[in-house]
């Protein structure tokens, strides 16, 4: 069994069990501390999947700059209502069938599929700088979506500071 | 290397995951949570698609998208949440049910 495998597995595992937790998860700030541990093990995941600049902005972006304006809205919000934030549970048993029916049909169209292995793949792909192909390719053949997602971005984060800010209601 | 339906059954998994925590906790925060992982499943089946075609990097560019495209989405969405919040005192979606305060 070789390192990336093993690694393969660790990665995985770790996901698996953290999405576990969270569905137990009772407190909104271990949910979130949860949410953390599968972002970063898919990170991982993406670096063995040969996509090192995905991982590097999932670290960046998502783990981050997401889950510390998450960490930020639990904090604001306990300090609004002065206790700490419990969840509740509603529908459990129809929420979790619901899932399980999902999760089984995923399950039963992949494995009809047959996929070609990924060690072929992985031959051709050791010569390939990835990271530089992704910046000139978002230069080049994908500027016209990345300069609209900068405008997207740019929209979003001017109307949540709008919507956030409290100067035009006189409570809090 | 792991042959790719490891990460396909695992983002199948996450997504799944995600469903169910949506559908079944009573917090607004908690349901962006449940959203996020659904949004990095699919992404890890787009990742893992993309290993399979060495010279593409569609996959990769449209990763790269959706995670932009779910940064807007939680901060609009945690905006959104603290307003709520302040004006209803409340952050279980089902209180949330007067048109006029």
């Amino acid at each position: 069994m070789n390192a990336p495998l093993i690694l393969f597995y660790f990665f995985e595992a770790a996901a698996a069990i953290a999405a576990v937790a969270l569905l137990f998860a009772r407190s909104v700030f271990y949910g979130a501390l949860l949410v953390i541990v599968i972002l970063l093990a898919l990170a991982g995941l993406y670096v063995l999947a040969f996509a090192e600049f995905v991982a590097v902005t999932q670290i960046l972006v998502y783990a981050g700059g997401i889950l510390v304006v998450i960490i930020f809205g639990i904090m604001l919000t306990s300090r609004l209502s002065g206790k700490p934030l419990v969840v509740e549970h509603t529908l459990p048993v129809s929420g979790g069938l619901v899932g399980l029916a999902f999760f089984g049909a995923l399950v039963y169209a992949i494995a009809l599929q047959t996929f070609p292995t990924s060690e072929s793949v992985a031959k051709t792909s050791t010569t390939f700088d990835a990271t530089q192909t992704v910046g000139i390719a978002l230069m080049s053949d994908y500027v016209l979506p990345f300069e609209t997602t900068g405008i997207l971005l740019l929209m979003a984060l001017i109307g949540a500071a709008v919507m956030a800010s409290d100067n035009a209601s006189k409570k809090i | 290397m792991a042959p790719v339906h490891h990460f396909l059954y695992l983002g199948a998994f996450l997504f799944s995951t995600g469903l169910i925590v949506i559908i079944t906790k009573r917090n607004t925060i908690m349901v962006l949570l449940g959203l996020e992982l659904m949004l990095n499943a699919s992404n890890l089946n787009l990742v893992a698609f993309n290993s399979l075609h060495p010279g593409s990097l569609q996959g990769q560019m449209f990763a790269l998208f959706v995670i932009v495209v779910a940064v807007c989405e939680a901060a609009v969405g945690l905006a959104i949440v603290l307003r709520v919040y302040r004006q209803y005192r409340t952050s279980v979606p089902d209180h949330v049910n007067e048109l006029n305060q």
